[in-house]
């Protein structure tokens, strides 16, 4: 089968997808590539390492697609391109099928399957060819790029001979994967970062990456199904404006990333927020694509109002082609490598598989978008009851108390009278010598090193050969034939042990260097 | 010349200990080996020269006989094969702990009246009883360790009450034994009593799994000290009462660091049977989520990526012989300047040490192998950990499920590191019959295939240092 990556033809668009290296994992599945001349170009992907990874070069779209079985893009294709597309083909981008019902239909009535790429359900599984975080990393990372370019100041404090520099400070309004990566970036640049978020699960990732979670004291959970947010209370919303409100006046630079699956994105960032922030703060809104979180927010375009820059670009991953084209790349070949379980170039559309199916919008002239819901969350679902303590209850210290102690000693002296008044003399001085001898060994055992263990046990091995005075104490001396046989033998075993117990001990030993 | 004896004797008791304190450390371990060898000869020397002179010819004999075997079989044995000769190495002792108490039974010379006799016939008793639980015992331990037996524990019904009425039965012939002198009848109850020894030998270790080998062979190696400690006894000799002690105390030991490596208790180990009582079913088990499987290529990217990395072996590299790829490994990460430790566990492998012998055998430096409570706490900050066939000792449940059989059983904390890479044969759970939901966690990547052949696959693909 053959994959087709045509150039990007959407205005800004950059990125491409497949790289020199996604083309030879592709090959190895058992696909032929053939790419579109320039394809490449914009994400410094030149033409000629294509050709190297073994794909074939086509002058035009045209040419690329006629003989096309799959068909991988970055955005979807517009009337031309659709047109283009054989019939029976499969089609792999960022189709937005939330918002793109005639593209499907069209699909659809052209009999072309089309997977998603925004529709793979956010499981566990999924993960590796979850292409929107893989977007949404860089466009957190961009974002905060855009901003420092937009913003007079350093990111970092320092006092310096020319003065105190106080450090920017940045807040960031959503802790999905774009904002957490947008945190990561700013706090790495210097900047004091404070993070908000409806989902008081995230507490921990944003802390982890270094910011300040921002929260509202209000009872309520903002996890959706499949790990989004999903929409508040007027009451919460209240609470939370006044919150950005007391933030607008100490920040300088603010990102949102508020996004609600299927819907306009939420007003967040609103007018007099703006307007109360300091001359030359910045806000970038990486939601600008869907109406974007703040008011002033205009799509595609850098607008300042009362000397703060709103800026609304939309596909900042573009932005930083050559990283989310290589990342994109390695999504679609991980999909692609379920796509194909026998890595024969054929591509089996197996609805069993739940990423599979969740990806793809359009199979054989029929929609199946939206999929059913994905039986797993990422994030730990609500309904579950909570789990139970996780803490194992720390054993009682055992304190022996005095009067066992007292009560031990008492017996074990008793018995040793005992045994003192009936056992001979010699007995009982066979007796001290194996007693204090336990507690040699006790003491001296302890001490021993954790990793010598092995060499411990051979090494006493063979000294516990020490039995064979006891054998050469009767050999031959006892007068008895049989008693001599069973010396003999004993003699022999015994040696055995202490000949083979020394030399593997002094083997092992002998590894152990520094 | 009787005075000179002891005092050679006491020469090789102080030696003996010195050989045991030297193995606290590294750097004075070969030494220590160095002190038991001279012990031992200036014991045999000094045994020798007062035995009846008749006898050094037979003495020579077997005593050339016996070390030709010992150094064959060190010489050859293969470090991943350590457990098995250690196992066999005791069932020798308690080997000759039999023979020497029935010789000294039937010792004519001996000749004692009231509480010496009495006291004598109990060692003697003791000791074969002793002597002949490690040599079964041993013996079947060497075969579950060599796959000559299956490593599932044997379950007889009733098998505690098996144990317990053949103990008794050997209480009660001990009693009439102890007090008599030798008769046909008395040799008979000896004889009874060393065949039922040595059938209990056999099922109290058959009963105990093969996960639990590294309790039984430290157990043995005590049985087998207490063993020459009774022989001692028995011919009032001070050394093998000294060296019986202290081999007794440190094979106890042993066995207790063991038994606290997996939070059991030692009865528990030596009564057999993982989870046969006792725990939630292991059905609960069931874990959610789908493990991801990587490959080579990734794993490589991985390594090159990570700067912290932290290694955790366990049977599974001593079955794939994967130590020298290991090795292999760790050297070229240390050249490319990455910080490469090892991590572990007391229970790792079949026998204690077991993971460090082998390391070292493929030539790690000891001093970046740690143990679980030196490197426990830096998980948190390390990149990648590499699980190299081992299950049990990295389960996530024995911290977080208290249900579950292992629960309370300290374990090396992989999860949280930034990545965890397992090199595994199949998704098939350890000894324990536990479901291991690390392979399911987020962080964690599925490698499978034989480790060392993965391992080697993977070494190609690093970039060069």
């Amino acid at each position: 089968m053959i994959i087709a990556i045509p150039k990007e033809t959407a205005p800004g668009e950059a990125r491409v997808a497949a790289t020199p290296a996604s083309v030879k994992r592709l090959q190895a599945l058992g696909f032929d590539v053939v790419i579109e001349r320039g394809a490449g170009e914009a994400a410094s992907f030149p033409d000629a390492e294509y050709e190297q990874a073994g794909a074939k070069l086509c002058q035009d779209a045209k040419e690329c697609l006629s003989g096309a079985g799959i068909v991988l893009k970055v955005q979807a294709p517009n009337d031309n391109e659709l047109d283009l597309i054989p019939t029976g083909a499969t089609l792999v981008a960022f189709l937005k099928p939330a918002q793109n019902a005639e593209l499907l239909q069209k699909l659809a009535d052209r009999n072309i399957n089309a997977l998603a790429v925004e529709s793979i359900p956010r499981i566990s599984r999924a993960q590796k060819m979850d292409a929107l975080s893989s977007m949404a990393n860089i466009a957190g990372y961009r974002a905060v790029i855009e901003a420092a370019h937009n913003f007079g100041r350093f990111f970092t404090g320092q006092i310096t001979a020319a003065g105190k520099i106080p450090p920017a400070k940045v807040l960031i309004i959503g802790a999905g994967v774009a904002g957490l990566s947008a945190i990561g970036t700013a706090k790495s640049m210097g900047a004091v970062v404070r993070a908000f978020d409806t989902r008081a699960e995230v507490r921990e990732q944003v802390e982890s990456m270094g910011a300040e979670f921002l929260t509202v004291e209000i009872e309520e959970e903002g996890s959706g199904t499949g790990g989004y947010a999903k929409q508040m209370s007027q009451e919460f919303i209240d609470a939370e404006m006044a919150l950005f409100r007391e933030q607008a006046k100490e920040v300088d630079i603010v990102i949102t990333t508020a996004l609600i699956p299927g819907k306009p994105a939420p007003k967040l960032w609103l007018a007099d927020m703006v307007d109360s922030m300091a001359e030359g703060s910045v806000v970038v809104d990486l939601a600008a694509e869907m109406g974007g979180n703040c008011d002033y927010t205009v799509a595609e375009e850098r607008v300042v109002k009362s000397g703060v820059t709103i800026l609304g670009y939309t596909n900042l991953p573009s932005r930083a082609a050559t990283q989310s084209s290589t990342l994109y790349a390695t999504n679609l070949c991980h999909l692609l490598t379920d796509l194909t379980p026998e890595k024969n170039g054929a591509i089996d559309i197996n609805f069993e598989d739940e990423a599979i199916r969740g990806a793809t919008v359009v199979k054989e002239g029929e929609i199946t978008w939206p999929p059913p819901p994905p039986k797993l969350s990422a994030a730990p679902q609500q309904a579950k009851k909570p789990e139970p303590q996780i803490q194992v209850e720390p054993k009682p210290e055992k304190k022996t108390s005095p009067l066992s102690l007292v009560a031990f000693w008492a017996v074990a002296g008793l018995l040793l009278l005992l045994l003192g008044k009936s056992a001979p003399a010699d007995f009982v001085a066979h007796f001290t010598v194996f007693v204090l001898s336990i507690f040699i060994g006790w003491q001296v055992i302890w001490n021993v090193s954790h990793s010598l263990h092995t060499p411990l046990m051979s090494v006493t091995n063979a000294i516990s050969g020490i039995v064979i005075i006891g054998a050469l104490l009767q050999v031959g001396a006892t007068g008895s034939f049989l008693v001599t046989i069973l010396a003999f033998v004993a003699v022999l075993v015994a040696s055995i042990n202490i000949f083979g117990g020394f030399f593997v001990t002094h083997r092992m030993l002998k590894m152990f260097r520094r | 010349m009787n005075s000179v004896i002891s005092m050679a004797y006491l020469f090789s008791a102080v030696m003996f200990i010195l050989s045991l304190g030297g193995l606290s450390s590294h750097e004075t371990a070969r030494r220590g080996n160095v002190y038991g060898m001279v012990g031992m000869t200036v014991a045999i020397i000094a045994t020798i020269a007062g035995i009846a002179s008749g006898a050094y010819l037979l003495v020579g004999i077997a005593m050339a006989v016996g070390a030709a075997i010992g150094i064959h079989l060190a010489r050859k044995v293969e470090m991943t094969a350590m457990p098995q000769l250690v196992a066999l190495l005791h069932s020798f002792v308690g080997l000759a702990a039999v023979l020497i108490g029935w010789g000294g039974y039937l010792d004519p010379r001996v000749d004692l009246e009231g509480a010496a006799h009495v006291i004598h016939n109990s060692e003697i008793y003791i000791g074969v009883f002793i002597g002949a639980i490690t040599l079964t015992g041993s013996i079947v331990a060497f075969g579950k360790l060599q796959g000559l037996i299956s490593g599932k524990p044997l379950m007889l019904p009733a098998r505690h009450w098996l144990n317990l009425i053949a103990i008794l039965i050997c209480v009660v012939l001990g009693a009439q034994f102890i007090t008599a002198d030798v008769s046909p009848a008395t040799i008979i109850n000896l004889l009874v009593m060393t065949s039922i020894a040595l059938l209990l030998g056999i099922h109290l270790i058959a009963a105990i799994g093969g996960a639990d080998m590294p309790v039984v062979i430290s157990m043995l190696n005590s049985y087998s000290g207490w063993a020459a400690a009774a022989t001692g006894f028995m011919l009032s000799n001070d050394l093998l009462i000294v060296i019986g002690a202290l081999v007794g105390s440190s094979g106890a030991i042993l066995s207790y660091i063991m038994c606290r490596g997996m939070n059991r208790s030692f009865v528990s180990v030596i009564l057999g049977g993982f989870g046969s009582d006792g725990g939630e079913a292991a059905a609960d088990g069931e874990v959610e989520g789908e493990a991801v499987a990587t490959s080579h290529e990734e794993l490589a990217d991985d390594l090159n990526n990570a700067s912290s990395i932290v290694i955790v072996p366990g049977f599974g590299m001593a079955v794939a012989h994967a130590q020298q790829a290991v090795s292999d490994l760790t050297e070229k990460l240390r050249k490319a300047g990455k910080t490469v430790r090892f991590g572990i566990h007391p229970v790792a492998g079949r026998l204690p040490g077991h993971m460090n012998v082998l390391l070292a055998e493929a030539n790690v430096p000891y001093d970046i192998v740690l143990e679980m409570e030196e490197i426990n706490e830096d998980f948190p900050e390390t990149d990648l950990v590499l699980v190299i066939g081992a299950n049990d000792t990295v389960n996530p449940d024995a911290v977080e499920k208290p249900g579950s059989p292992i629960a309370g059983m300290p374990v090396l904390e992989v999860w949280k590191a930034g990545k965890v890479v397992v090199l595994k044969r199949s998704m098939a759970s350890g000894y324990a019959g536990v479901a291991n939901p690390l392979f399911y966690k987020e962080n964690s990547r599925m490698l499978f295939g034989d480790a060392k052949d993965s391992l080697q696959a993977v070494l190609g693909k690093l970039t060069p240092a």
